[in-house]
């Protein structure tokens, strides 16, 4: 047993650390997300320039050959920036689909544009009647000649207005809910029958509403097996939810970090409010929920490449532990900032406010909840 | 003991049903819902209504412009309000000074302060927080310094709720500061207009404009404005504290925000099964609703007693806890509820008013609505102080 980190692993944070700290306080993210585009192009060269969007692809396809781990290493120091760039839709999400879904080819050509920084990703997979279950899919793929014709509609896909290409889950096959015949597909944007309708998210992303109407993609655009798709994109968002969960754990440290700072110096009757027994207990609450999900954050990343079953487990059972920690340090540290808490001008709202769209993304406690019990035997 | 409503009761309920129904603000209702900033106007809409009518003002004696209904008319006035979705008058006059004018103030502060307040012509808001004195109130530090007739006052209030619509506010100011914090206090109301008086707006997490800072930089202050006897406002001060937490429960509103939640239960699907019908979401509806439930018959009960001639005491303080804890886990099952479509933001750089709202009417504003309740925990005397206060004054711990 070990949880340590290799020399390579403690480098690539320090370099992370050192690009939070220097780029991206409050003030810098603050403008970003306030500019036209709502992305640094800049800072997304400056991940390229680092070698963090390589990191984890082997070599022979332009990556640093490294693991599930630097993601989570590069994922939990992102989240105490709260960085906004797509990092997890293109590296990890998108990298992933690739990755583990595509063929030589497609690997050889489309890894290496995410690796050096050249092409944006954006996972279209919900739709407004399917909730959380990803095999809940109306938007279909019909074979014609010797590609496909994509129609359907995408809800709230996360870094869309960014993105060059799409990954787009779609029926080929079957009634709206089976688990046969879902199929991925990978889409240009720009491609003719695409639209788009973008705005921010209360998280400080933006997002978009996609409709594909008679699109036309070629056989090369799809990813996998026809129809088999639905056991790839299950892995795909598991290694999502491990992500996510690094990027939690960056954000619950901040929080509690910033909490106790706070509660140090404010003072009120005569003396820092932190020395009130009732504050005290909340704040190691807060300490040990970060902990807890830390734990649980190792646990998913050490348990990505395990069987199915114990993978899926895995990652609900860190999905679930992120939504309730996240719900009670992000709760906690507005309630013990009091009024500061509330404003739109301290760091803590901002983490407040991401930490709650976490538990939304790739489905919540409840429906995790549910998946862990589906497969506990 | 009866919790039957008498067959007057019932005609009175479908009284004010039909009034509500016929003079209802329908566009602010709607503005309300989709979680949009208001205007003065939208605010004092149904005031202005409610004042023609003479029914502005259920809770002041009838000798001031109340309706001299009974306990239980109040409260259904209370609850038909609430579900009509309307904004009651602003609580800083209407609920919080008043009560002060007419148990402290002067008989010319009595006729000049309380008509207006009741034809909602004036708008108050509350000068208490400073930045350096939040649950700590009494260590407030703005100071008034007597000059013949008039005050010099100077400092910093903070968290003034709508201050950038109000005409006057009422403030806690320092006139002594050689005494027990809590024996140096007076209480002034001062007009807006006065020179030297900056409003800034302070945003909020999810992006609204409702509290501000109000800078006070050598504002004069006719001496007949001060309420009651110099370095005792602290009295008042908390007197009016204690109105501000009645009422605090929300009983209405929550019963409100839980037909919302059911409507949005009835409509999200989750593998071709709605919400309504997911035997674990259904429980967490029954689980809020049963806590409400428990809170309603406390208000109820403290409400009994009132009527009874006792005022308001620090019981209040229950209400405050509970009734917030309510509202916002409410509010949290409503962002559960509503899903994915709970992550769109309206207003922000990259927004066309025209093209929103995306997903469902009802996932509009949700987050925001649960982002901006969390200083329902936090203002008008933190839960934690609440709990403080419940220790000492209920269990004389």
């Amino acid at each position: 047993m070990d949880f340590s980190f290799t020399e390579e692993q403690t480098l690539l944070r320090n370099s992370v650390q050192r690009f939070i700290q220097d780029k991206y306080d409050i003030e810098a993210r603050r403008k970003i997300i306030n500019s036209e585009e709502g992305m640094s192009r800049d800072n997304w060269n400056a991940f390229a320039e680092l070698g963090l969007l390589m990191a984890p692809f082997p070599e022979e396809y332009g990556g640093l050959g490294g693991d599930n781990i630097d993601m989570m290493v590069i994922m939990e120091e992102f989240g105490k920036g709260l960085v906004v760039e797509p990092y997890l839709q293109t590296v990890v999400l998108a990298g992933s689909f690739i990755l583990h879904g595509g063929s030589e080819d497609q690997k050889q050509t489309l890894i290496p544009e995410i690796a050096g920084g050249e092409k944006i990703y954006a996972v279209a997979f919900a739709e407004p009647q399917g909730r959380y279950n990803l095999a809940d899919l109306t938007t279909k793929a019909e074979k014609s000649g010797d590609g496909y014709t994509i129609n359907g509609y995408k809800a709230v896909v996360l870094g869309g207005p960014w993105a060059d290409k799409l990954i787009v889950t779609a029926r080929t096959s079957g009634g709206e809910r089976d688990e046969d015949g879902v199929s991925v597909f990978i889409v240009d944007k720009s491609a003719d029958g695409v639209s788009t309708r973008d705005y921010p998210t209360v998280d400080g992303l933006r997002a978009s509403e996609i409709t594909f109407e008679n699109v036309s993609v070629g056989a090369d655009a799809l990813l996998g097996k026809e129809g088999k798709g639905l056991g790839l994109v299950e892995k795909v968002f598991d290694i999502g939810i491990a992500a996510l969960c690094a990027e939690g754990c960056g954000a619950l440290r901040v929080l509690t970090d910033s909490t106790v700072e706070y509660c140090k110096t404010r003072e009120q009757f005569g003396q820092p409010i932190g020395k009130f027994q009732v504050l005290q207990h909340r704040m190691v609450d807060m300490f040990m929920e970060t902990e807890q999900m830390i734990s649980m954050t190792y646990m998913v990343n050490l348990k990505l490449d395990e069987s199915d079953v114990e993978r899926k487990k895995a990652a609900s059972a860190a999905k679930v532990q992120l939504g309730k920690s996240g719900k009670f340090v992000g709760q906690s540290a507005i309630q013990l900032h009091g009024g500061m808490g509330m404003t739109d001008e301290l760091h803590v709202g901002h983490f407040f406010k991401r930490v709650t769209m976490m538990d939304t993304l790739f489905g919540n406690v409840d429906h995790h909840l549910k998946r862990y019990t589906s497969l506990d035997a | 003991m009866d919790i039957d409503y008498a067959p007057e009761d019932e005609a009175f309920r479908a009284e004010v049903r039909a009034f509500i129904a016929e003079n209802k603000p329908k566009i602010v209702a709607d503005k309300r819902a989709r979680g949009e900033e208001l205007t003065r106007e939208d605010y004092l809409a149904w005031h202005k209504a409610c004042y023609k009518k003479g029914w502005a003002a259920p809770k002041w004696p009838v000798e001031h412009g109340g309706t001299g209904w009974t306990v239980t008319q109040k409260y259904i006035w209370g609850e038909e309000c609430a579900k009509g979705e309307v904004i009651p008058p602003l609580p800083f006059g209407m609920s919080m000074l008043a009560p002060v004018i007419m148990a402290y103030g002067s008989d010319a502060q009595k006729a000049e302060v309380l008509p207006k307040i009741l034809s909602g012509d004036v708008w108050w808001c509350q000068g208490y927080s400073e930045p350096g004195s939040g649950s700590d109130l009494a260590s407030l530090k703005t100071k008034a310094v007597r000059e013949g007739d008039h005050y010099i006052v100077n400092g910093q209030k903070t968290w003034t709720t709508l201050a950038q619509h109000a005409d006057w506010i009422f403030c806690l100011v320092r006139t002594d500061p050689d005494v027990k914090k809590q024996m140096g206090i007076s209480f002034l109301l001062i007009d807006m207009k006065t020179p030297g008086i900056t409003v800034n707006p302070i945003i909020t997490l999810e992006g609204g404009h409702e509290v501000n800072e109000v800078f006070l930089d050598n504002v004069k202050v006719p001496v007949e404005n001060r309420v009651g006897n110099e370095n005792e406002g602290w009295t008042y001060a908390k007197f009016l504290l204690s109105h501000e937490r009645s009422g605090i429960a929300g009983v209405a509103s929550s019963k409100r925000s839980i037909e919302k939640l059911k409507t949005i239960a009835r409509t999200e699907f989750s593998n071709g099964v709605s919400l309504w019908d997911d035997a674990d979401f259904r429980s967490n509806i029954s689980d809020i609703s049963i806590q409400l439930t428990a809170l309603e018959y406390t208000e109820l009960r403290t409400l009994a007693s009132e009527s009874a001639g006792k005022g308001p005491g620090p019981e209040a303080s229950l209400l405050k806890v509970r009734g917030t804890e309510i509202g916002q886990r409410i509010d949290e099952l409503v962002v559960e509820a509503t899903g994915y479509y709970s992550m769109p933001f309206r207003g922000g750089p990259a927004t066309d008013s025209n093209v929103f709202p995306v997903g469902p009417e009802y996932a509009d504003g949700v987050a925001g609505t649960y982002f901006n309740d969390r200083k329902t925990s936090i203002f008008g005397g933190s839960n934690e102080i609440q709990r403080n206060i419940m220790a000492k004054a209920v269990l004389g711990l």
